[in-house]
């Protein structure tokens, strides 16, 4: 996949910010997408227009387990997220119900990107290839697990 | 093996596991509310639409139980749709437990896991909220997930698990009078952040915990989820058995740490040195000393949620509330019925409302910023449950102090933050 990048340097970005508690008795998804970062970043939704990737800090969508979260970046056109590391329900509901890439990558790849950059990431290669920049950076590996059901695209299609 | 590594080897039909090998494990109890419920119920209609899956039953429907919390009594059209097809579903495919509001028993989905002996020590239990890991303090392993998970564990009975490492807190001695399970968990945030366990199980032992009540280990197992834990864990004893046997349950396979268990790391609490404390705006690990933290106006004292309303805190509040009058807004939500009801018979709700709180209906209400006293702009509050981000309570530049129902009802009589002992 290729895109631009949203970067929010700070950590511990939670599920509060990223879908805030008074929508999740929503359940449609281009509702939720409506709602996406309202917790903190106004200009998401114009800045999600050009862009497809999220890079931030360690613990991404800490927090409550909603799942409100992923599918409202999902919905907003978001495909993956680049980050230090992840809370874990967050990562595993992203990769469960195939919302978007949770990616872990390293200090030095975090500071070189910046945003707008454009990016070009092959999983297959474990491979981020900054267009923009003309950098190449490496990810970290999924599991064998994880990489299984992202490849099947979600745990309902992954066969045991 | 620790206690998380038996339950988990058992569970996945393996003789030994070793922390980080993922597996798949066979679920025993499973729990789903009114936000996660519903989010299932399209789970389940988008994967039949796309032709993935079919629904026609569930792998055992006697397995499930059902709460209604987040947006009850409804606050919209949309919640009480919500809860509309919540019933719909339930009955649909045979879910016999499904705990209704204004028909009896209902609550918080945490503390009703614990008020109707729904899990039991040893057992395997995942819950569509980020708090399961409350009813570890009962000995099971209890884990949040997000509705896909819990769907998935719905219609095949089993569910992938990275085994954790496991984090020990070993508590030495008594907790003073005035300082709180609250205080303890939060203070141990404060010193390991809200990253400090990420993925990790975190098992608390030593003769604080036995000291304990079975209530006050349900919050430090709460709020291991601010800390990042994949799981909150104690291992069962006496008083736990009493606790479920009067809850009316009395076959477990109860499992306990082997004696050359392994954790990887081990840290050491003496309860008798904590004060209590408050975690400050807009962070779990923002953690201060109540009597260090300044002079703080509140305009409002929150006592509620799966943290901060089971019988023992409300009558921690009462004993300080008992006979004064509250200067700021406060409010007093009961996480069950049966607990609210346990209120009244003993006066407690007689004492806050002579003190002046409004005292409500069960609801996870403005701990998630739902409904029922979320906050405005500027305002500030201290509170009795779990977590303080931007906006968790209401407006964006709302803040949150979280506490300990003393210091809570402590702050409601002065209108500042205030420590227990200082009243």
């Amino acid at each position: 996949m290729k895109g631009k990048v949203i970067k929010y340097e700070q950590d511990n970005i939670d599920t509060d910010v990223i879908l805030p508690g008074p929508y999740l008795k929503l359940h449609e998804h281009s509702e939720l997408a409506e709602h996406a970062m309202e917790g903190m970043d106004p200009d998401f939704h114009s800045k999600v227009k050009n862009a497809n990737i999220i890079v931030t800090g360690n613990n991404f969508g800490c927090g409550s387990s909603r799942e409100h979260a992923p599918i409202a970046l999902s919905a907003s056109g978001i495909e993956a997220v680049l980050a230090l590391s992840f809370a874990r329900i967050f990562y595993r509901n992203s990769v469960d119900g195939a919302y978007l890439l949770p990616i872990e990558i390293d200090e030095k790849t975090y500071s070189s990107i910046s945003e707008n950059d454009e990016l070009e990431i092959d999983t297959s290669k474990n491979e981020i290839k900054n267009i923009t920049k003309n950098e190449l950076y490496s990810m970290k590996p999924f599991p064998d697990l994880i990489s299984k059901i992202i490849s099947a695209g979600g745990i309902f299609k992954y066969k045991p | 093996m620790n206690i998380t590594e038996k339950i988990l080897a058992r569970a996945s039909g393996k003789d030994k596991l070793e922390p980080d090998e993922v597996i798949f494990a066979n679920v025993d109890k499973i729990m789903l509310h009114d936000v996660s419920g519903p989010g299932v119920i399209k789970t389940f209609e988008k994967l039949e639409k796309d032709g993935v899956i079919k629904v026609d039953k569930l792998f055992d429907p006697s397995m499930i139980w059902v709460t209604e919390d987040h947006f009850v009594p409804s606050v919209d059209k949309i919640s009480a749709e919500n809860i509309v097809k919540l019933s719909n579903f339930t009955n649909k495919f045979g879910i016999k437990k499904h705990f209704k509001y204004g028909m009896g028993q209902y609550g918080i989905c945490h503390s009703m896991s614990h008020e109707e002996g729904l899990v039991s020590p040893g057992e395997l239990y995942v819950g569509g909220d980020s708090h399961t890991n409350t009813t570890g303090a009962l000995g099971a392993f209890a884990c949040g997930l997000g509705h896909t998970d819990v769907a998935y564990a719905m219609l095949n009975g089993k569910l992938w698990f990275k085994v954790p490492e496991t984090l020990y807190f070993r508590i030495n001695g008594k907790l003073p009078e005035n300082v709180m399970a609250k205080d303890l968990i939060l203070r141990i945030i404060g010193d390991i952040t809200t990253e400090g366990a990420a993925g990790k199980a975190m098992q608390f032992g030593g003769d604080g915990i036995s000291d304990m009540s079975v209530e006050s280990r349900l919050t430090l197992t709460n709020m291991t989820t601010e800390a990042g834990a994949k799981n909150g864990i104690i291992e069962p004893d006496q008083k736990v058995f009493d606790y479920i046997s009067e809850r009316g349950v009395t076959k477990y396979d109860a499992v306990y740490d082997d004696e050359d268990a392994q954790y990887e790391k081990t840290f050491e609490y003496e309860a008798s040195e904590l004060e209590p404390v408050v975690a400050k705006p807009f962070s779990p690990q923002n953690v201060s000393v109540v009597r260090e933290t300044g002079s703080i106006d509140i305009d409002k004292s929150y006592i509620g949620s799966c943290t901060g309303a089971k019988y023992e805190d409300l009558l921690a509040a009462a004993k300080i509330l008992k006979g004064r009058k509250v200067k700021v807004r406060t409010e007093v939500l009961p996480a069950t019925i049966s607990i609210y009801k346990k209120a009244t018979e003993n006066g407690l709700t007689q004492i806050f409302i002579d003190a002046g709180a409004v005292v409500g209906p069960p609801t996870c209400g403005a701990c998630c910023g739902a409904q029922m006293g979320v906050l405005a702009k500027d305002e500030v509050c201290v509170s009795t449950t779990n977590r303080n981000f931007p906006g968790r309570m209401g407006h964006l530049e709302s803040k949150a102090y979280l506490a300990s129902p003393l210091v809570a009802a402590a702050s409601a009589v002065t209108g500042k933050l205030t420590d227990p002992r200082d009243l």
